[in-house]
């Protein structure tokens, strides 16, 4: 019961759009050739192994929406691919994915240039209604396909797949007709859709975006970009999906809170919050905001909290230099509130708690509890129910304490 | 009366030599006819033994067939907690509540299109459990929170479940049954589904409804209130506050036809005549004001 729910994105592992390609052309996905760098030099020497023409040279980050932040650039010479190359690496990309602070470029791909005749859009997810993987393609391709999806859409097509027959040829004909893709190349892009349902499935991916797949002049269907997540629950089974991890790319306060089983998403307010369970979490969120606060963080310690563990859990929010108030709220279910104030107490000792700590605990063994939190001799103020510790922590940051 | 389960359920712990599945099936055990109820366990290999006096046995279907049991409670660990939702749907027991957390989505899209045609019900996975106060009590929530009464209680969240029954508690409401149906993207009964069998238990006057950000689920069980229901419902929607960026990947904001945010949740369900309240702390008082 985490953040799955909350944050998609957070609990869905990345990876980069190369590595994305790499996955993809082992289930015979048809993509251009590239070769990823991590310097300008292996940049130029890629291109001249690539041979040819045209050159892309593309910023590897997770975030989408890299070319309108200038992290894509055509490259018509090995020398304007250094130009490029050198442009990029390093660069603080902004995107409209990365936030205003942008996301430092490490890597690059660098691929043989494509004519192209079309763009279409191409993407799987699991659809909640159907209990299905969902193919789902457009005409409408290398667009923001939100954008599409709210203001046409007709122009998306769908089709749901049964996990037993896979996703059979005529659905996915079906689709790439409907897309408006020319009768001669239907066949080519019914073997892509196929292949891409089966590196799907076989990788336990969450989300595959093929943005865009294109139509080259000489009528091949290609994938020109590649993205996929995969379900976090599954990664036990596939360490080569593992060892493609990027930690450069990730939240360090996030990856921090899930080498403790912590679920953490860092936000723009000032009161920290900590809370057993997503729902409860995400509640007490809404309640500071409604009495005019406003959350530093979402932080769900799960089911079993040990000292330890809410120990780190203040250790990560403290980190947070916005940080002016804490509110714990608990509702011990299997958790004891005992367990709870005790990893309170020792926490807050241990880190030298500089800023105001309201907590409200309910459930199991409540009394104990706030025995516990009163005897400590610590400067905790008690919050009698959830409404009640919101208006104080709210209270204590405005300083009307 | 009371909905899919009451004292008169017998269950099979399925991973009961677990330290879960121990725990939970002991406290089960303890709470009102529990003794009475917890009949079975099931754990491969360790079928002959028992624990807490309760026999186990190799398969469900052997557990089934020694104890009449008809609903099962499983336990098991991820990596094969769908293949124990399989076994129970294949002993066709009536109603499966998994608890598990952290099963691949793969594995539970197969395990649902099997089901297809089934007669066995599915809780969770990824659930507090359900509960029939005073009665009997199949999860991992606390038991002594709850007691006997008028209201039901129909969540996706666990902690805000308990959140919901304390606040009802607060003002003198006890519960017919809750059930918490998780929150996982592939699962058993959801919110609608529950909301029926509550609106056709006679001693069930007024129903709760706790939803969260992402999906339709809750859109599609007030549009059902509005044409159907006889009783008043109430509910919250949690994550109002929840930063749009961070919630889901492009195309499962497409899927849903970029819905399933909170405010076009509350939206709906108010056009339906459900009172929503954006208080969370308010979900115990706003019922008592719906009760007649």
């Amino acid at each position: 019961m985490r953040l799955v729910r909350f944050c998609c994105a957070g609990k869905k592992m990345k990876i980069h759009e190369y590595q994305a390609k790499e996955v993809l052309r082992k289930f015979g996905v048809v993509t251009p050739r590239g070769i990823p760098c991590f310097t300008v030099d292996e940049a130029v020497r890629a291109a001249q192994e690539l041979g040819g023409k045209t050159w892309v040279v593309k910023a590897q980050i997770h975030a989408g929406g890299r070319g309108k932040g200038g992290g894509v650039k055509l490259a018509k010479s090995v020398e304007e691919v250094r130009q490029h190359a050198s442009q990029i690496l390093g660069m603080q990309l902004k995107t409209p994915q990365t936030g205003p602070q942008g996301q430092k470029v490490r890597r690059l791909f660098i691929e043989e240039g494509a004519s192209i005749r079309k763009e279409y859009y191409v993407g799987m997810v699991v659809d909640r209604g159907s209990q299905r993987v969902v193919l789902m393609a457009s005409s409408e391709g290398g667009m923001d396909i939100e954008e599409v999806a709210a203001r046409t859409p007709e122009k998306i097509h769908k089709a749901a797949i049964d996990p037993f027959a896979g996703l059979t040829d005529r659905d996915a004909e079906d689709i790439a007709l409907k897309i408006g893709l020319p009768e001669k190349a239907v066949r080519e892009a019914r073997d892509l859709f196929k292949n891409l349902y089966r590196a799907f499935d076989e990788t336990d991916a969450s989300l595959a975006e093929i943005n865009p797949l294109i139509l080259t002049t000489d009528d091949k269907v290609v994938a020109l970009d590649a993205k996929l997540n995969f379900d976090d629950s599954a990664l036990f089974r596939h360490p080569d999906i593992v060892a493609m991890r990027d930690l450069d790319e990730e939240d360090p306060a996030e990856i921090e809170a899930s080498k403790h089983d912590l679920s953490y998403i860092q936000l723009d307010g000032d009161i920290g919050c900590l809370v057993n369970g997503a729902g409860l979490a995400m509640a007490t969120m809404d309640i500071i905001k409604l009495y005019g606060g406003s959350p530093a963080n979402f932080l769900d310690v799960g089911g079993g909290a040990s000292t330890e563990k809410v120990t780190e859990a203040f250790k990560i929010m403290l980190k947070n230099p916005k940080l002016k108030a804490i509110l714990v709220n608990i509702f011990g279910g299997i958790m004891k509130c005992d367990v709870i104030a005790a990893g309170v107490v020792v926490a807050a000792r241990e880190v030298k708690l500089r800023v105001p700590l309201i907590v409200r605990l309910e459930g199991t063994n409540v009394d104990l509890g706030k025995k516990l939190l009163a005897e400590s001799g610590l400067p905790i103020i008690s919050g009698s129910n959830m409404a009640d510790a919101a208006q104080k922590v709210v209270a204590a940051v405005s300083g009307k304490q | 009366m009371s909905i899919l389960i009451n004292k008169d359920t017998r269950v099979i712990t399925q991973g009961i030599t677990g330290k879960t599945g121990q725990f939970h099936t002991k406290m089960g055990k303890e709470y009102a006819n529990g003794r009475n109820c917890y009949v079975a366990g099931v754990t491969p290999r360790k079928g002959g033994q028992s624990f807490e006096e309760i026999p186990i046995y190799e398969t469900v279907r052997d557990a089934k067939q020694a104890t009449g049991a008809n609903v099962s409670v499983i336990y098991v660990p991820p990596p094969y907690a769908a293949a124990a939702i399989d076994e129970a749907v294949d002993a066709e027991l009536d109603l499966v509540i998994c608890i598990t957390e952290g099963i691949p989505v793969r594995d539970m899209i197969r395990t649902r299109r099997k089901m297809q045609g089934r007669s066995t019900l599915l809780v969770g996975p990824n659930c507090p459990g359900v509960i029939t106060p005073d009665e009997i009590k199949i999860g991992i929530m606390p038991g002594h929170i709850h007691k006997k009464g008028p209201v039901g209680v129909v969540s996706r969240s666990g902690t805000l479940t308990y959140e919901a029954v304390g606040q009802l508690m607060e003002v003198g409401l006890g519960q017919s049954s809750c059930v918490g149906i998780g929150g996982d993207p592939v699962n058993g009964l959801k919110h609608i589904d529950v909301m029926r069998m509550f609106n056709d238990d006679p001693r069930t006057e007024a129903v709760v409804m706790v939803g969260e950000i992402g999906g339709s689920n809750e859109e599609e069980c007030a549009r059902w209130v509005k044409d159907n229901m006889k009783k008043p419902v109430v509910g919250f929607i949690a994550g109002l506050t929840a930063p749009p960026g961070k919630r889901m990947g492009h195309a499962g904001a497409i899927i849903s036809g970029g819905k399933g945010t909170a405010s076009e949740k509350i939206a709906v369900m108010e056009e339906c005549g459900i009172k929503v309240t954006r208080n969370p702390a308010e979900m115990g008082k706003l019922l008592k004001s719906v009760l007649r």
